[in-house]
Order: structure tokens, then C-alpha cells, then sequence
């Protein structure tokens, strides 16, 4: 049954929540500039709870099962973090409190910016972006201002590989950058041959995503480095795949110039339905200075008995505010605690079970789908969801059977360069038995493509509801909804 | 702890896999750089990690034990209880971003009513998913007017009384776009702009006019004017809007907004030191193939039964890539559903009580300041909402450390971000001020003179 929606609960007369009557005289309200009507819903508490416990109900998540999602990396979520992040001399915090009454948080982000420089092998870390794309375009605003601050404007294009996530060249865009694709070869490595003939004078830099989509780590990467380096262009670093190189490898070490870190893959925060994501971004030496103001520093040295004094401090260069205080800081409590509870060995195991867990149910997929970049993978590796002799099934439909037996499908139709796609990340919270379930449920769904397609075809069946109609929503583009009786608002 | 496999399991999945230990599975790293060691503190059990971070956040102050007068953008409210619990459960935290609708309903339906609510609270016809923060939802305003103008127009007109940080976010945001121009409008070579001192600027170069409203000084004007202004001249006007108090005041639809903006950490969302919030983008249904960010829209299912996909995905990056309209992915999804939670559970009464609280503590509070000898409030005249500027006689930083030995955070310096208001204080106050607070600020304050 679908739920109503909250406007379609609402009852005249009611509310949720009552607030105490004011305890100091009334001040007159400007009358002319108070609105008329504020058209909310009224619904007592427990309709509330119940609206959106039942709504609950209509998602998959990973607390109720495996969510291999590649890419995303939808591991599992500690609940202490939940319990960290929420205790009052956190949450209360306000972010303009002077610095002395802060020294909590401040002493947290200043030893996150330690930690993520010594996993990275960065010199500088801010951790004001509120999410990996922003941490992207923060990057690549600092390639832009490196450049600059040398005179050299010519620099125009970045280069970007075909496997790259969707936000890569939506992100040099954004600075105004010319996105330049170069190809990848046949073992899904960047095609050195095709790299070398577009790096010139005109290179500003490459965003390179490595591991890559395919989960493959670049057998040449320091060749890659090198070409661009010596064309005068920097080396970015999309870290949406570094929980495979925790203790593993260090980009910094690798010669990246920047990579930004997407907290709520690596570090465990929970995705919350699409958001909140936290993207810290660290840099070499030379590039320290162009980083978003503020950053966390040192600004008093402490001594045996006293800690020291932590404060606010802008980049001598800085490219300037990339959003509004210093980050999602709730995030980095979670990602905190999540690092200091694993160290240094666990931190390695979380990237080696993670690619053992990867190539472990890649082993057994392959048996029953084309895998066709055949190599060891890092922590998540891609299938075609088709089959040459059934022109009528697609990754869609695998994906959506999958529904049926309870679990959220793969990433489908990414990356680009593999033919009906799906992107396989198990992670390394995911048992072995529960990776081989999924296997023969996935070989069980392969089998049905070959006998009974009508089974794909109208998957899911067993999902709250069944295919929606994509091109009805754009077209009649309904985006909002209001109280019944005032239907004649509906757009 | 969050990695299940045993030594057994661990040697049967690498037999299987045809490599003799773990670390055989990364011989695609060069070796020279292959298992560097880290040095990072050991790894703590979940008990001393609770003990440890426990004392982190006790060595903070907080509003939760302190009273506080801080707002400038981020507000100190009361959450109902309901609203954690919703937010806690793992099958809204610890889901993903919707591409899968038919498992992901909860989620979609949710963010459908968060647009329904956000468009109803600002007076606009579309709303978004949500934006990082009210700085970047500021920013991604003068990005969709560029966009919307194919770079003809250029000029971005700021209001000096719009929030320094929101103001500086998007200058971040648009340097990239070349040879654009943002102008930020003083008053009278002070900062505090009004809608008329920026009239004179708008011209047939103008993208976009950007205001806040109630404005970073608490004050609030009629926008009808600016908006029929702006519009004769064919640019879009942007307001930044509060949203609490949007529970009693004239939205910026009614008065002629395009886009509406702001920070939606008011609605049920903890201070937090600044994050995560939520940015709300409201605009009008003809702009709504620009807006940037996540939309869900309601279609039917193969049965015909109701049900919300992410729709217009065309403008966005996984698809447009170098041509998207913005490279945002994520959004701030469980905020915006913390935020949906609030609107739902305080419903059209509560949000006026709040909102009539705040002003008239407000108000209370700026009559008991304006009689102690030495300050001065600072309104101009104007309106205002639940924040006024406080002229002090001394420097704020020194006042608000006394103010921290009784057990009070003062109010936000203004000469941090304003050289030329010195000894200028932003007050705020909230329904979490009692009357005895505000009294307790009062006398507080009026001991600065005998000090």
C-alpha cells in the first residue's frame, strides 16, 4: 500500500509539538510585512512517527543487508560513530564561539588533518568541503590559482580519463577548464600513447581516479605521473576509491599533487540517503597555501603540562571559502573515531579484506557473466549484465531481479567504457557466506535470463512498488505536493 | 569488529582466489611505495574510543550548558525529540542516494514532501533536494543565473548585508566563470545595505541581485520594489531567507523573488560547529531545468500505483558530464529529512509560535539592552526579526570573555568581518532565551561600565 503523503495526514487543529507561551511582553509585529497563510501540514506526533517509520520500511539500507553498490562503497556503519557525533559538547558547539571555548573540536579536526596526511602521504589537509564533489572542485580551483600564481595562463584543458566518474568533468567545467578525454587500454589502465600525445603547454592537469572504476589499480601510474608532471600539469587525485589503499599505498608517495577523501566511503559515515558526505582535500607542499580558508592550526605551542592552543588560521594564498564555517563537522567526529578505533594495522586490513572480498565474489561471478578486464581487482571490479544470445535482457533487468531476492542491486550503466555495466563493491564489512549467497543468487538470475526472461523483464516484483514510469515524471513534472482541498496549486 | 572474517575463512576465500596471502593481491603496486607504515596512533576498542572522544567534547563549552546570544547563520533551537528518532534509523541513515526508486521509496518520498514543504514555506513553486549549506545554495544562485543568462549577463550585485561567508562562497564559486563581476552594494559606506541602495546599481549587465531577508543584521524590509526593479531591468533577484522566520513574515515568492535560499539548519538541526546543515533552493517552475542538485518528481509504477524516481537526472553530471549544470551529487540528504520532520511535527502552529517567540525575546531583549548606559542598539529604524546589532563601549572580544565568566556566550563580533564596526555586536535570540537569560545578559552587560 503506498503511504499518503504528510499533506494528505494533515488534520486541522493539530501540531506535533507545543511551545512554552512567551514570558516577556509582545512586541508589535510589522503588519505589512507578515504573511498571510503558511500552508503546513497539522498532524499530531504520532502521525509523524508513523509516516516516516512506515516510509522506512520502503528502503533498502545497509543495515538490513548487503549493498554492493560499486563506487558508493556502502560499507557498514559503526553505531558508536552515531553516538560520538551526537554527545552534547559536540552538538552544542556553535561554530562562531570564540576558539578558546572550542578546543575540543578544534584539537579533533586539527589531529583529523594529521591523521588523513599520513594515510594520504599529503602535506597539507582542509577538511572544509562538504563532499567529495566539492572536494573535486576545490582541487581543481587550486589548479587553476597554481597556475595563475605563476603567470601561466595558457594552461587551459584537464585531462580526464573515459572510466572517470561523471563529476571529474563536470568539476573542470565549473573553473572553466576544457575537459579532454583520453582513453583507456585493453587491461583498463590509462593509455600512455594516447596521454602522451595530449599533454603540452596547455595541460593544466589529470584527474585520475585510481583505483579506477573498474577497480583497477594503474599498472603504469607512475609513468602517468611523470608525463604529466613533466608537461608542466598537476596531478589530481579522485579519492573516492582510497578505502583499497589504506596502509596499502599512499597517493602522495605516488606523486599526486591533490586528492580529495570521501569521508562517508572510506571513513564509514553513513550516506544518509544521499547526503550529508564529507570531502577533505590534501595537497603537496607547493599547494598548501592556495587551500580553502579556514584550516586548523597550532597557533600556541604546548608545553609538558599544558596542551597546545588551536586556532583558526587562513592560507596565505587561500582560493577562499568553499562553503560557510569549516566543514561537515558532525562527519568528522564519526570519521575520527572510526580511525583511532582501527590505527594502522586495522586501517590496512579494512583494504585488504576489502579487495580480498572483491575478488573473492568476482572469482565466482565471472563464471556465470562476462568479466572483460580479467585481471586482479582492488576493491570492486565490473561485469556486462548481458549475454550475447539474449538481446532482450539488459543490466537493468539483473539489476532489478536482484530486488526480488532482497538486495540492492550493483551500480548499472557505469562506467561508460563497459558494455551494459554493473559495478560490483561488496566491502570489507560483507562475510564470506554472505558473498556467497550473493553469488548464486546472482548465477540463479543468470540462469533465469536463459530460461525464464519474463521473470527479469518484470522485476522487480517484490519491491514496495514495482518499474516507475521515469517519463511521465519529467513530462508532467509533479515536484511538489500541497493540502487536498487545494488541489487547484497542483503543478 | 566491522570486518567479519575469521583466519579460517580469511585462508579458504584466498585458496579459492589462487593467491597464497593477502598481500599477494597488490603486486599492481609499485613495490618501492607497497605497504608504507603508518604512523598513526594504535587502534582503541569501542569503549576506549567512547572514553577518549567523551573528553574531547568536554573540552568544549557549549550552548548546551552555557546561554548563548550567538547566531549569524547558525541558530540555536529546540529539536523535538521525534526528530533524532526518525534520522536515527538505518534505513534512512544508512541508505544511499536514490538510483534504485523501487527499494529506495522512503527516501524518495521524503525529499518529494521536503520540496513540498520548502516551496509552501518560501511562497515559490519548485524547490530542490538540498545544497550543502546556505552559503553554497547562495553560490549555486549565481551560478544558475549565469547559466540562465548563457554568460550575456555578468554582473552579480551583493548586498553588503548578506552574510560575509555566503557572500565569499560564492565569490569562490564564480571566479571560475570568466569575466565575471560581483559588485558587493554598501550603505553609505557602511554595511548596512538596503533594498533602495541597490536599485541604482541594477542595470541591463545584471544577472542577478542578491539580498537576505530577514538580512545578516536582523533587519527586515518589503523586497516588492527591488524585485519590480530588478525584473524591468531583466535580472533575477535571489533572497536568502531565514527559515524560522518565514513562520510569520511575507515570503519572498509573494514579493517577487526568483530563487530562495538559505540555511535550514533552524528546522531541527543541531549546531554541531557549523556542520552538516542544509541548503534550501526555492525557485520558480520556469527555471526548474537550470536548478542544480537532485530533484524527485511523482510518477506511477507499471500498475499505476504512485511512487517518486529522481527526475530532469539530464541536467545533472552522471549524465551531462563537462555540460552539467553543476557537479553536485550528494546532497545533504538526512538533514533535509531531519528538516522535512521538523516542518511535519511543528506544522503551521508550532512554526508561528516559534517564530513569534523568537521575535518578541527579541525584542524584549533589545529594549532591557537600549536602556544600560553605553549601548546602543543599532536598527536603523528598520524591523527586525530575532538578531540586532549592539553598539558596545568596548571591544566585543574583551566584553564577550566577561560575558564567558558568567556563563554566557555573547554575541557575534562584527568587526571580524566588518573592520569598520568596531565594538559592533550581533545579538540573537531564540525561544531557547528565557526571559531570566536575557535579564541575566542584561545585568551582565550593564557591570561593563562599572568594571
Amino acid at each position: 500500500m503506498p503511504e499518503p503523503t504528510i499533506y494528505e495526514l494533515s488534520s486541522d487543529g493539530r501540531t506535533g509539538v507545543l511551545f512554552p507561551e512567551p514570558d516577556v511582553p509582545l512586541a508589535e509585529f510589522p503588519r505589512d510585512l507578515l504573511r498571510e497563510d503558511l500552508p503546513f501540514p497539522e498532524l499530531a506526533e504520532v502521525d509523524v512517527i508513523r509516516h516516516f517509520t512506515k516510509l522506512s520500511t520502503f528502503n533498502y539500507s545497509i543495515d538490513k543487508g548487503l549493498y554492493p553498490l560499486g563506487s558508493c562503497t556502502m560499507k557498514y556503519n559503526p553505531k558508536i560513530n552515531e553516538l560520538t557525533a551526537r554527545l552534547p559538547g559536540f552538538a552544542g558547539t556553535h561554530p562562531l564561539q570564540p576558539s578558546v571555548t572550542v578546543q575540543g573540536n578544534l584539537a579533533l579536526m586539527f589531529n583529523l588533518q594529521e591523521f588523513l596526511k599520513e594515510i594520504s602521504g599529503f602535506d597539507a589537509v582542509t577538511l572544509q568541503p562538504a563532499a567529495g564533489a566539492q572536494g573535486e572542485f576545490t582541487g581543481v580551483s587550486i589548479i587553476r590559482a597554481y597556475h595563475h600564481s605563476r603567470n601561466d595562463t595558457k594552461r587551459t584543458r584537464i585531462i580526464i580519463p573515459d572510466s572517470a566518474h561523471g563529476t571529474n568533468p563536470a568539476t573542470s567545467s565549473m573553473n572553466d577548464f576544457e575537459t579532454v578525454g583520453v582513453k583507456s587500454d585493453a587491461r583498463g589502465n590509462v593509455d600512455l600513447d594516447d596521454l602522451r600525445s595530449l599533454c603540452d603547454e596547455t595541460t593544466a592537469g589529470l584527474m585520475l581516479t585510481n583505483p579506477n572504476t573498474l577497480g583497477l589499480f594503474d599498472e603504469h601510474v607512475l609513468e602517468v605521473v611523470k608525463i604529466v608532471h613533466e608537461a608542466g600539469g598537476l596531478v589530481y587525485g579522485d579519492g573516492a576509491n582510497l578505502n583499497a589503499l589504506l596502509g596499502i599505498v599512499r597517493p602522495g608517495d605516488l606523486g599526486f599533487d591533490i586528492m580529495h577523501f570521501n569521508l562517508h566511503k572510506t571513513f564509514s559515515t553513513p550516506h544518509g540517503g544521499g547526503g550529508p558526505g564529507s570531502g577533505p582535500v590534501g595537497v603537496t607542499q607547493a599547494l598548501a597555501d592556495f587551500l580553502p580558508s579556514p584550516i586548523v592550526a597550532i597557533v600556541e605551542e604546548g608545553t609538558e603540562e599544558e596542551a597546545p592552543l588551536y586556532g583558526l588560521v587562513k592560507p596565505a594564498r587561500s582560493i577562499g571559502r568553499v562553503k560557510s564555517f569549516y566543514g561537515q563537522f558532525g562527519m568528522l567526529v564519526r570519521a575520527f573515531t572510526y580511525i583511532r578505533m582501527h590505527g594502522p594495522d586495522g586501517l590496512r586490513k579494512v583494504s585488504e579484506y576489502a579487495v580480498l572480498n572483491a575478488n573473492y565474489l568476482m572469482k565466482e561471478v565471472k563464471k556465470s557473466y562476462r568479466l572483460p578486464y580479467d585481471r586482479t581487482c582492488m576493491h570492486e571490479f565490473v561485469v556486462e549484465g548481458v549475454w550475447p544470445e539474449l538481446p532482450d535482457i539488459h543490466a537493468l533487468d539483473v539489476a532489478k531481479r536482484l530486488m526480488d531476492y532482497d538486495y540492492h542491486p550493483p551500480t548499472n550503466y557505469f562506467p561508460l567504457i563497459v558494455h551494459e555495466a554493473l559495478m560490483i563493491e561488496p566491502t570489507e564489512t560483507e562475510s564470506m557466506q554472505t558473498l556467497d549467497q550473493f553469488a548464486e543468487t546472482l548465477a540463479r538470475i543468470a540462469e533465469e535470463a536463459h530460461t525464464r526472461p519474463e521473470l527479469l523483464h518484470g522485476a522487480p516484483h517484490n519491491a514496495p512498488v514495482g518499474r516507475l514510469d521515469e517519463v511521465k515524471a519529467a513530462k508532467d513534472l509533479v515536484l511538489c505536493c500541497w493540502i487536498p482541498e487545494s488541489e487547484d496549486k497542483l503543478l | 569488529m566491522f570486518t567479519p572474517h575469521t583466519q579460517i575463512e580469511t585462508e579458504e576465500m584466498l585458496k579459492k582466489i589462487g593467491v597464497k596471502s593477502l598481500s599477494d593481491l597488490f603486486t599492481d603496486i609499485p613495490k618501492q611505495f607497497r605497504f608504507p607504515k603508518l604512523d598513526l596512533p594504535a587502534g582503541i576498542t569501542e569503549m576506549e574510543a567512547n572514553a577518549e572522544l567523551h573528553e574531547y567534547a568536554a573540552a568544549n563549552e557549549s550552548t548546551d550548558e552555557l546561554i548563548s546570544f550567538l547566531g549569524a547563520g547558525a541558530y540555536h533551537h529546540y529539536i523535538p525529540a521525534a526528530v533524532d528518532a526518525i534520522i536515527s534509523r538505518g534505513e534512512f541513515a544508512t541508505a544511499y542516494t536514490p538510483y534504485q526508486p523501487e527499494v529506495s521509496q522512503g527516501t524518495l518520498q521524503a525529499i518529494f514532501e521536503f520540496q513540498s514543504l520548502i516551496a509552501n514555506l518560501t511562497g515559490m513553486e519548485v524547490s530542490n533536494a538540498s545544497h550543502y549549506d546556505g552559503a553554497t545554495a547562495t553560490a549555486e544562485a549565481g551560478v544558475m543565473a549565469y547559466h540562465h543568462y548563457r554568460g550575456k549577463r555578468l554582473k552579480m550585485l551583493l548586498s553588503e548585508s548578506v552574510h560575509p561567508q555566503y557572500r565569499e562562497t560564492l565569490c569562490t564559486y564564480l571566479c571560475g566563470y570568466e569575466n565575471v563581476e560581483t559588485k558587493t552594494v554598501s550603505h553609505e559606506g557602511q554595511p548596512f545595505t538596503t533594498p533602495e541602495d541597490m536599485i541604482p546599481y541594477i542595470g541591463a549587465d545584471t544577472a542577478l541581485v542578491v539580498v537576505q531577508y530577514p538580512d545578516f543584521f536582523g533587519r527586515v524590509f518589503d523586497l516588492s520594489a527591488l524585485a519590480a526593479k530588478t525584473h524591468e531591468q531583466g535580472a533575477l533577484l535571489a533572497v536568502v531567507a531565514n527559515p524560522t522566520a518565514l513562520g510569520i513574515l511575507k515570503t519572498p515568492g509573494e514579493m517577487g523573488a526568483d530563487i530562495v535560499v538559505g540555511e535550514g539548519q533552524p528546522l531541527g538541526i543541531p549546531l554541531s560547529y557549523g556542520g552538516p546543515y542544509l541548503g534550501f533552493f526555492a525557485t520558480k517552475k520556469e527555471f526548474v531545468r537550470k536548478i542544480a542538485g537532485r530533484l524527485v518528481g511523482e510518477t506511477v509504477d507499471a500498475e499505476g500505483r504512485r511512487g517518486y524516481v529522481l527526475t530532469l537526472t539530464a541536467r545533472e553530471q552522471h549524465i551531462r558530464r563537462e555540460k552539467a549544470s553543476s557537479n553536485i551529487c550528494t546532497n545533504q540528504g538526512l538533514m533535509a529529512l531531519a528538516a522535512t520532520v521538523y516542518m511535519s511535527l511543528v506544522g503551521k502552529t508550532g512554526l508561528r509560535q516559534v517564530s513569534g517567540l523568537c521575535f518578541h525575546k527579541a525584542h524584549y531583549a533589545a529594549e532591557q539592552i537600549k536602556k544600560i548606559k553605553g549601548f546602543t542598539v543599532e536598527t536603523g529604524g528598520h524591523p527586525f526579526f530575532h538578531e540586532f546589532v549592539v553598539k558596545c563601549p568596548i571591544p566585543v572580544e574583551e566584553l564577550n570573555s566577561m560575558l564567558l565568566d558568567q556563563g554566557i556566550i555573547g554575541g557575534y563580533d562584527l568587526s571580524i568581518d566588518y573592520p569598520m564596526l568596531k565594538n559592533h555586536m550581533l545579538v540573537a535570540v531564540t525561544e531557547m532565551n528565557s526571559r531570566q537569560n536575557i535579564d541575566d545578559l542584561v545585568d551582565a552587560l550593564s557591570e561593563v561600565q562599572n568594571a
